[in-house]
């Protein structure tokens, strides 16, 4: 009986390592483990056996059950291996062929650098503040220390829409400064971008409808100091911590003392090159104390508030970011052009 | 404002300071350097050189070899093609290895086998021309032996013409025998005139021994191709062009740089229009004199006077005190016109301005010598000797020094003589009184008058001239005076008249000079620096301001410090902007950031741009046509627009009520520049009129377009329905708008939200489509911002997950085509008893066996009861309910 144990141990796994089927591997199984199979079989017949080889018998009857499950089982998960290889490779696809993509839109230009910049001052306490583009005069000039006879008044260079040029389209985003000091007492600090207008003709440089971004910030003890240094920290923000700056003596009606602000060129580090026409800065800003007769005019008291103001154009700034030689793009909006922002 | 170097060196000695020096330490005081220009930069190696002999050259027709002494041992032999040099001239030499202006290098070769050691140079090859020089300019004789004859046509001349040969009238040819320079350009020759000899002079300086020239026997004139009647062509090489012949106190060897006073550095500032003091030597002199810590070097003119009084001679009224606080004057006579000398002709040129004549030269060196620009008239021309200041009369004429006839008006102030005006005031003199070679007597103005009034004048007029432009920006009333002593202290240098004793100075407004208060702790608050009030009392004496105790008295050209601020900026500006402290602001912080609003614009920014649309930024102005364009009806209130009253041009005009036309126009040049497709958007603001109101209302309009593939009506209203969903606007109703007249009647969409309407979208009408040369489907929305973000879900409030389990039923009912899906889904809405969860559409069918003019509409429906599992027959109940009131109210039956 032990000689056909082993035999059928031995039949029973070549069988089982034959089959190559889950099928035929169950049938195996049904012939050899099942209630009629040949190892059932067998071990009924053990109770014929004399009573002391009984126990030996058993435990070879058992060894062999064990191990044809095992071979089973180890069977079954190889031809499922072998199965889930054979479809996963009939799935296999060529991944560089291009995805079902989204195509994104793209932020304008002037967009991306007044969003950069709004970005850097609101995080410096700053709301963005708005005012309306056509403008009365009393703000865009009056208010703003520019007096009656200032050329810029002149219907040659700002767009007038009353005839007593009491109302135009603003030329330049400084009313805004107005409208807030009016509107609320200080701390104030604030930015505007905003469109501005003035009579140019269309050119490669000049456009009648541009945007500045205006800034302010009017509190007790400002001083041009701070000034220097919050501007120096904007600058940095927006190009680098290397960037070097010079504040130089400049004119505007409304700031007193007034300043234009450079910055080291950083194609030629201050050497002179074509890109800052060979002075080595490239002027970014203009900037300066507010005028105390502008804050008068707004009902702020000088002996106790001060404040600096700066404003800046945005063309010229995303021109020379982004490399345009032609300011006319800008407005034209041509697919191709805002496709590469 | 362009500064000689040599000149400002006059006042302050900043001789050992460099260029770059120079431009940086100016800038950085407030004088804004723009460019340092080298004047002789590009010269090397170029010398005087005088003629010594000349050979006609051996194998050239037209060209001679002259040797030249360069002020070396040996003389050098150079080769030349131009005619007008003579034996003892001297000429610009550009030696072996030589570079001239443009980059032009010079070295020795040999021209037709004779060797040449360099070239003469004329004005253009040395970057100049004759107004320059104007000594330079050429003048040509007709030489028979360069004469061509015409191709096709008969010789007008034998070529064997000999002296006596008559060419026309008394104009015969002639040999010259002897041609002797007598002074510069100016030739005595001998001449065979076949008869016998004749001895005449003449400027043209092309003659040499052995040519054959026209001669007028009547005059005595040496005919030039002019006088001729004969073309360029004809006589070639008869040009009046050729070698510059120096006329300058110089020698052989001398370089021509400093000859030509072109050894001079230019620097060109930027002068803001607060400054005009600087734009003249002595402001920019007292500048630099306080930025290098250099004494400034002012000089007093004085004038001898001749003993004469101009009292016998004229006198001054100012009519109107208003626009002319003062006038001064000074008279010349026994003047003698003639050009000025080199060294002004040089400080003129390096500032820019051209050399005319000693008398106009003078004012021009005055005005930017002291800033204060000047006037000089031929008193000659003026009738009776009084001088009235005086507001044109109405329709007044007058013709100004550039030939331009002018109509005045009462707003515009002249110099008038007795009869008529002679100077439109600040702007420009009258032709009736120019300085001409004759003029013998000369009045000097130096006024000072009202600055809007002359750039209002010179605006009306359009001739902003030099001396306008300096008087709109307000002059010093006391630099009139000096100014006048200086011109007329050059005339006595010059020695070109005789000044008469005395000065017209009519005063018809007082100078009172500004007085403030130093409050160094207030100019210290506002800097943020520690400045002692003697370091600030130093700069601002330094800078002209006179101090009594702490009362500062502000200098009569600084009429722009009226205020402590301005005194800071003195202050700062010295002390030195960058040597300020940089700090942070103290103070409260403030919260900042964007409003809910701005918000809302930055992330329909980014969802636009997720669905593929790209932001564009058009001009706010249209054209009023655009609105016929977009087939605006003509009674429409949106054609009431905010009219800008002195446009560019027609198609700037308007400020936009509406943003279709910009985007349509942006889509057609997109479509025009054959891009396939585009998807556009721009938060674009409109500018609404309101009645009785000043401003106007400005609103911001949400508008998307495009066109190409993919795009159609319902991939258009998707995307419109995303920026709604992102917005949180839950309550968006459609109705079909079938009356816009810019969009086609049956793809047009009203939007509601909140039961207002907030916005139109749908296809663009294919006539107004043609109106932008385009003819594919287009797509156009316009939302407004405002009222859709007045119609966002304020707060979210979270709603429990379902416990129970949906029931779904599919329902199909069939149903008039015309009926709109809405109204069906509304009814499903309403029908039920409050189970019905969600609708969704998902089929609409027409065609058999639908009948004709029918649609079949399908719903999946999903309900639910919140508090227990829903029962088939619960559900039944409300489907029952639901296709009864489908069929009661739009006749729909189940299919």
């Amino acid at each position: 009986m032990k000689e056909q144990l082993a035999k059928i141990r031995d039949e029973a796994l070549e069988a089982i390592r034959g089959t190559d089927a889950a099928a035929a591997l169950d049938a195996v199984r049904v012939k050899y483990l099942g209630k009629k199979g040949e190892l059932t079989a067998l071990l009924k017949q053990t109770g014929k056996l004399p009573p002391e080889e009984r126990p030996v018998v058993g435990q070879l009857a058992n060894e062999v059950r064990t191990a044809l499950t095992e071979a089973i089982a180890a069977q079954n998960k190889a031809l499922a291996d072998a199965a889930l290889n054979l479809k996963l490779a009939a799935e296999t696809v060529d991944v560089t062929i291009p995805g079902t993509k989204t195509e994104l839109g793209h932020k304008h230009p002037l967009s991306i650098v007044i969003d950069e910049i709004t970005d850097v001052f609101t995080g410096m306490g700053f709301e963005v503040a708005e005012g309306p583009e056509v403008e009365l005069a009393d703000y865009n000039f009056t208010k703003l220390n520019i007096e009656e006879g200032h050329p810029g008044r002149e219907w040659t260079d700002t767009f007038y829409t009353k005839e007593d040029s009491s109302v135009l389209l603003r030329s330049q985003t400084s009313p805004i400064q107005i409208r807030v000091m009016e509107a609320k007492k200080p701390p104030i600090r604030m930015i505007a971008p905003g469109r501005v207008f003035r009579k140019d003709e269309v050119d490669a440089t000049h456009s009648p409808m541009f945007h500045q971004i205006e800034g302010m910030v009017v509190d007790k003890g400002i001083t041009m100091a701070d000034l220097k240094g919050t501007l120096n920290e904007v600058v940095k923000a927006l190009y680098g911590p290397d960037a070097v700056t010079r504040f130089r003596p400049h004119h505007f009606p409304f700031t007193e003392p007034s300043c234009e602000v450079d910055m080291q060129c950083f194609e030629c580090k201050g050497k002179g090159c074509p890109m800052c026409k060979g002075e080595g800065w490239i002027e970014i800003l203009g900037a300066g104390m507010v005028h105390p007769k502008v804050l008068e005019g707004c009902g702020i008291d000088t002996e106790v508030y001060s404040g600096w103001a700066f404003g800046m154009g945005v063309e010229r700034l995303v021109m020379r970011r982004f490399g345009i030689k032609d300011l006319r793009l800008l407005f034209e909006n041509d697919v191709r052009f805002l496709k590469q922002f | 404002m362009k500064l000689s170097r040599k000149w400002l060196n006059e006042f302050v000695d900043c001789s050992s300071v460099s260029d770059k020096e120079f431009a940086e330490a100016m800038t950085i005081s407030g004088s804004k350097v723009e460019i340092v220009t080298d004047l002789g930069a590009e010269f090397h190696n170029v010398v005087v050189g005088r003629c010594l002999s000349m050979e006609r050259h051996p194998n050239s027709d037209h060209m001679w070899v002259l040797q030249i002494d360069v002020g070396a041992e040996e003389p050098i032999q150079i080769c030349t093609g131009a005619w007008n040099v003579h034996v003892g001239d001297l000429v610009p030499v550009a030696k072996h290895k030589s570079t001239l202006p443009g980059g032009v290098k010079i070295t020795k070769g040999k021209l037709r086998g004779v060797v040449s050691n360099g070239m003469l140079c004329g004005l253009s090859e040395l970057g100049l021309d004759t107004r320059d020089f104007p000594y330079g300019a050429i003048q040509a004789a007709a030489i028979l032996g360069d004469y061509h004859v015409l191709p096709g046509e008969q010789p007008s001349i034998p070529a064997d013409v000999a002296p006596g040969h008559k060419i026309y009238g008394k104009v015969i040819a002639a040999r010259v025998e002897k041609c002797e320079t007598v002074a510069y350009a100016q030739f005595r020759l001998t001449l065979d005139t076949g008869k016998g000899q004749a001895e005449t002079t003449t400027p043209c300086q092309n003659i040499h021994e052995g040519d054959m020239i026209c001669y007028n026997t009547a005059t005595g004139e040496v005919l030039t191709l002019a006088g001729l009647h004969a073309q360029q062509k004809e006589f070639p090489n008869c040009i009046e062009d050729g070698i510059f012949i120096l006329n300058e106190d110089c020698k052989p060897g001398d370089d021509l740089t400093q000859v030509l006073g072109l050894d001079d550095h230019v620097v060109e500032f930027e002068i803001t229009p607060n400054r005009p003091d600087c734009l003249g030597v002595i402001g920019l002199a007292r500048e630099a004199a306080v930025t290098f810590g250099q004494p400034l070097q002012l000089h007093q003119p004085e004038v001898k006077g001749c003993g004469e009084s101009i009292l016998n001679h004229a006198d001054v009224d100012i009519l109107d005190p208003d626009l002319c606080p003062r006038y001064c004057g000074r008279l010349v006579r026994n003047v003698k016109i003639g050009p000025s000398p080199k060294w002004m002709r040089e400080r003129l040129r390096a500032s820019g301005v051209r050399p005319i004549n000693n008398i106009v030269d003078i004012t021009n060196y005055v005005m930017l010598e002291y800033g204060q620009p000047m006037h000089s008239f031929d008193f000659a021309c003026v009738e009776g000797s009084h001088i009235n200041v005086r507001r044109a009369y109405p329709d007044e004429e007058m013709t100004t020094l550039d030939g331009k006839p002018h109509k005045l008006s009462e707003n515009m102030l002249v110099i008038a003589d007795e009869k008529k005006p002679v100077c439109i005031a600040g702007v420009m003199g009258g032709a009736n009184s120019e300085i001409t070679d004759q003029t013998t007597s000369v009045f000097f103005e130096s006024a000072n008058f009202n600055g809007v009034s002359i750039r209002k004048t010179a605006m009306a007029l359009g001739m902003r001239t030099e001396a306008s432009g300096r008087y709109e920006k307000g002059l010093d009333p006391m630099n009139t005076l000096p100014a006048v002593e200086r011109a007329c202290e050059l005339v006595e240098l010059l020695g070109c008249g005789e000044v008469l004793d005395g000065i017209i100075d009519v005063v018809a407004q007082d100078y009172v000079p500004t007085s403030l208060q130093l409050q160094p702790d207030k100019v210290n608050k506002l800097l943020g620096t520690d400045i002692s009030a003697e370091e600030m009392k130093k700069i601002l004496t330094d800078l002209g301001f006179t101090l009594e105790g702490d009362t500062i008295y502000v200098p009569s050209w600084r009429s722009d410090v009226a205020h402590y601020s301005d005194i800071a900026e003195e202050v700062a500006r010295f002390y030195g902007y960058n040597n300020l402290p940089t700090t942070l602001m103290k103070g409260d912080t403030t919260r900042g950031g964007l409003t809910d609003k701005q918000k809302a614009e930055k992330s329909l920014g980014q969802i636009f741009r997720g669905l593929g649309y790209s932001e564009i930024l058009t001009y706010s102005f249209i054209s009023p046509s655009d609105y016929s364009k977009i087939r605006m009806p003509e009674d429409s209130p949106l054609r009431k627009s905010v009219t800008i009253l002195n446009p560019l041009g027609e198609d700037t005009s308007i400020m936009r009520t509406t943003a279709i036309p910009s985007l349509l126009e942006t889509l057609a040049r997109n479509y025009n520049h054959r891009n396939p497709a585009a998807k556009l958007y721009e938060i674009a603001k409109i500018y609404l009129p309101v009645e009785g109101q000043e401003l106007a209302d400005e609103r911001q309009q949400l508008c998307l377009g495009g066109y190409g593939e993919g795009l159609d009506f319902f991939s258009f209203k998707g995307a419109i329905e995303t920026v709604l969903d992102a917005l949180g606007i839950q309550d968006a109703k459609y109705t079909a708008k079938k009356d816009d007249p810019t969009f086609h009647p049956g793809r047009c969409a009203q939007l509601w939200v909140g039961g207002k309407a907030v916005g139109t979208f749908g296809q663009i009408h294919p006539l107004v489509a043609k109106n932008y040369g385009m003819d594919l489907p287009l797509f156009a929305a316009q939302l407004d911002f405002a009222d859709l973000l007045a119609c966002r879900q304020s707060e979210v409030l979270y709603q429990p997950l379902p416990k129970f389990p949906a029931v779904e039923r599919d329902i199909a009912v069939v149903c008039d085509e015309s009926i709109p899906v809405a109204q069906l889904s509304d009814c499903i809405a309403r029908g039920g008893k409050g189970l019905v969860k969600e609708v969704k559409l998902f089929d609409i069918y027409t065609g058999k066996p639908i009948p004709q003019g029918k649609k079949s509409v399908a719903f999946a429906l999903k309900l639910r009861a919140e508090d227990h599992t829903l029962t088939d027959a619960e559900a039944d109940g409300d489907i029952k309910a639901i296709l009864a009131l489908l069929e009661q109210e739009c006749q729909a039956v189940l299919r």
